[in-house]
């Protein structure tokens, strides 16, 4: 139960579903619940809810009317990138057995891969910079014969930053025309634009609980050209690549969600690059060793993350829930039972530094975030 | 096949056989007393089950159908030695017997077997030889299996007592032990590791009542760690009815001793106040003894010398169940009575701040006395045990 006095930072982890979004969710379920497969007027009511998700979220990532790729829905961001990398991988298996992927991936992406591996594919990491981006030159040099798969992320869900996708895409593409690329775009869609024709990847990833829609919906974008092996078989739903009757509530809700975070993107990347200012002076404050992860990077504006020298990272967060403010927390090293952030470990933070992530939504407010840093700075000083 | 399920009657009987109870002498019927109670206790949820004391037996009757969880239920009993899901049967050969070959056509084929009896009703007319030789007999024709009164593969077993028959061929093992409630009550310190659940399932496993005390260093571990101590807490009430856990807030004592003596000694500066806080706790309710999951070089710091400086700061005698143990069996146990998974669930550690890289691991009294000097001890526990918050699983 969320308290009163709860400031919220901790949106890139979850969001709340937005009202608009909760009613649509809320009249899927009592009123329009039908089958999308069945012939009678509810089945075809529910047709139309999901028809009209599929044509917002085209729009809302550049490809409007489905002019190059489909929508796959999915139950979530997880779901999204196992059917981009292992379904796309299965599909290639004969012509080989090789993937790329950045070392500061989703796990999502990473133990889809570790899955290719023990059946027995090669995996290569790209290294990222301290800052938190991938050497394109070093992406070229891993691309092989046998290299089947790229997966890129748009947006790191621990730092924020950037991945030059696009670019990296091309570049895979001189090199070897037809490999599969995938994009983690996750933590990207209604935080920066999102063009999947730009971003030349061939399956893209999308979830809707990041954008106050309901937790158990999610989208997989794909080239018309891509080839993606199922992960389960059953009633051949969706071009059987993703058999299950369809979850039309979370469908409807996420197309809704989509909606909404387009329209007010840019009204709210402002205000949230103002918060994560706000919030960086008053960690900077504190007087200790500060450092913004990414900081030189091309970075999303909803996500911020400080790391704090010879703070460990969950007493700050219990420390700051103590007084309200809610975050999530990591750290590079491994404290006991915690295992280390695999993204802190790719940039190089130290293993003395504790590092919290704030990240914003819609609904975050300036005088919260105001608050929130006056608790930030005394929580850093309490635990020096 | 068809006539082993429909011959079996809509009620089944489980007979428990009690463990090291017989042992105790005069005190017979506490223990059996305690057991019969907590039986009830584990079955108190199922319809229609009942538990009844019989002479040397105790009788967990039940609707057939509800056999699976009945038998699930008892193996949380402890002072049970084994239990037999077994067939009641009017006082007559004929019904006994019909029972015994319901039994045996369970067996696989070709299984050898034979018949013992046992009657307690020296009345009824046939003698426990006779009783098995003709029912024995009356298996083999109605089902071919061989008899092999040697080395027989599957024992049938008949009791007789004064009001029916039993008939069972399955003895399950029960957990062994005392009765919960027949050894006195005692305060476990309970962590989220692994040790602890362990030390006071072992403890209940004598026969003693418990309540646990959790140390909370907030912000240092967080109030998941708490609800994670909460859920081992109920994982052992499972074996002991509700559990009283008393929370104590330790981050303020913590920072005080940490200040007052060497870094290497904090650690045993940080359990001596555990003990004495543990102890006021524990003996405002009764406790004998505090139980502990500590052990012997389990980890550095864990030696005699620690050991004994640490208990010194007890006034209650101190438990340690596990202390000779090698860690893979209180892993082997720890997964056997379930608390293993929750015990490995990520937790805080508060050891980054608190914990010196090298402890002391050879603390002498003095030293810790010294260090204690300057802060009154005494009135920090009375605090911290004034101040724990109390709350039952």
């Amino acid at each position: 139960m969320s308290r009163p006095t709860d400031i919220y930072l901790d949106n890139a982890a979850t969001t709340r579903v937005a009202r608009e979004v909760s009613q649509v969710v809320v009249d899927c379920m009592e009123k329009e619940y039908g089958n999308t497969a069945s012939a009678h007027h509810l089945g075809i009511s529910a047709e139309r809810r999901v028809k009209e998700a599929r044509a917002q979220l085209l729009a809302a990532v550049g490809d409007a009317g489905g002019a190059l790729g489909d929508v796959i829905w999915t139950s979530g961001g997880t779901e999204s990138d196992a059917l981009g990398v292992m379904g796309s991988a299965r599909a290639r298996g004969r012509r080989g057995h090789h993937i790329v992927y950045s070392s500061i991936e989703h796990s999502a992406v990473r133990q889809s891969i570790a899955r290719m591996v023990r059946g027995g594919w090669q995996a290569s990491e790209i290294p990222v910079d301290r800052d938190g981006v991938i050497s394109l030159d070093a992406l070229e040099k891993l691309i092989g014969e046998e290299t089947q798969v790229v997966a890129l992320m748009l947006v790191n869900n621990e730092i924020g930053t950037i991945q030059p996708v696009a670019e990296a895409a091309r570049r895979v593409r001189v090199l070897r025309p037809d490999v599969h690329v995938h994009c983690d775009a996750v933590q990207a869609l209604g935080k920066i634009p999102v063009d999947v024709g730009a971003l030349g990847a061939d399956s893209v990833a999308f979830s809707a609980h990041k954008i106050h829609g309901p937790k158990g919906s999610g989208a997989l974008w794909i080239r018309h050209s891509a080839q993606l092996d199922a992960m389960w078989g059953g009633g051949g739903h969706q071009d059987g690549l993703r058999s299950g009757t369809l979850n039309v509530p979370g469908i409807a809700g996420m197309g809704e969600a989509v909606r909404i975070a387009i329209a007010e993107r840019e009204q709210h990347a402002a205000r949230w690059s103002g918060f994560a200012t706000v919030l960086t002076e008053a960690a900077r404050a504190a007087g200790c060793d500060v450092r913004v992860n990414g900081e030189a990077a091309p970075r999303a504006p909803h996500v911020i993350s400080i790391a704090f020298r010879g703070i460990p990272a969950q007493p700050l967060l219990h420390t700051l829930e103590s007084r309200g403010v809610l975050v999530s927390a990591g750290s590079a090293c491994s404290e006991r039972d915690r295992r280390p952030s695999h993204v802190l470990q790719a940039i190089d933070l130290g293993a003395d530094f504790g590092t919290v992530r704030l990240s914003f939504g819609r609904e975050t407010l300036a005088d919260e975030v105001e608050r929130a840093a006056a608790v930030l700075t005394d929580a850093v000083r309490s635990l020096r | 096949m068809q006539s082993a399920a429909s011959d079996k009657p809509d009620r089944g009987v489980v007979v428990l056989r009690l463990g090291e109870i017989f042992l105790k002498g005069r005190n017979r019927r506490k223990f059996s007393g305690a057991l019969v109670a907590n039986a009830r206790r584990l079955v108190a949820s199922l319809d229609d089950v009942t538990v009844e004391p019989k002479h040397l037996r105790v009788l967990v009757r039940h609707p057939a159908r509800l056999e699976r969880q009945v038998l699930e239920r008892l193996g949380h009993l402890f002072g049970l030695h084994s239990m037999a899901p077994a067939v009641v049967t009017a006082r007559e050969l004929e019904a006994i017997a019909d029972a015994a070959v319901a039994e045996a056509r369970a067996f696989a084929p070709g299984t050898t077997f034979k018949v013992e009896s046992n009657r307690r009703d020296k009345s009824f007319p046939l003698t426990s030889m006779d009783v098995s030789r003709e029912v024995g007999g009356r298996v083999q024709i109605a089902t071919g299996l061989p008899v092999d009164v040697h080395q027989p593969a599957r024992v049938i077993r008949v009791e007789l007592t004064e009001e029916a028959g039993f008939v069972f061929s399955r003895i399950l093992p029960g957990p062994g032990g005392l009765p919960v409630g027949t050894a006195g009550h005692t305060a476990l310190l309970l962590s989220g590791g692994i040790d602890s659940p362990v030390a006071g399932w072992s403890a209940m496993r004598r026969g003693c009542t418990l309540s646990a005390i959790y140390f909370h260093s907030f912000p240092f571990t967080g109030d998941k760690t708490k609800e994670k101590v909460l859920d081992l807490a109920r994982r052992l009430a499972v074996w002991h009815g509700p559990i009283t856990v008393h929370v104590v807030h330790f981050t303020e004592v913590q920072k005080a001793l940490r200040a007052a003596g060497p870094a290497e000694l904090a650690v045993v500066l940080y359990r001596r106040m555990m003990m004495r806080a543990a102890s006021l706790i524990a003996a405002g309710e009764g406790a004998r003894a505090l139980v502990t999951g500590e052990n012997l070089g389990q980890v550095a710091s864990q030696t005699l010398d620690n050991l004994a400086v640490i208990e010194e700061a007890a006034a209650l005698p101190v438990l340690r169940p596990l202390v000779t143990f090698d860690k893979i069996e209180i892993i082997e146990r720890a997964e056997r009575i379930g608390t293993y998974e929750l015990s490995i669930q990520p937790y805080d550690d508060c050891c980054s701040l608190f914990v010196p890289r090298h402890p002391a691991t050879h603390a002498r009294l003095i030293d810790a006395q010294r260090a204690e000097a300057s802060l009154d001890v005494g009135e920090m526990a009375r605090e911290l045990a004034a101040r724990a918050e109390a709350i039952r699983v």
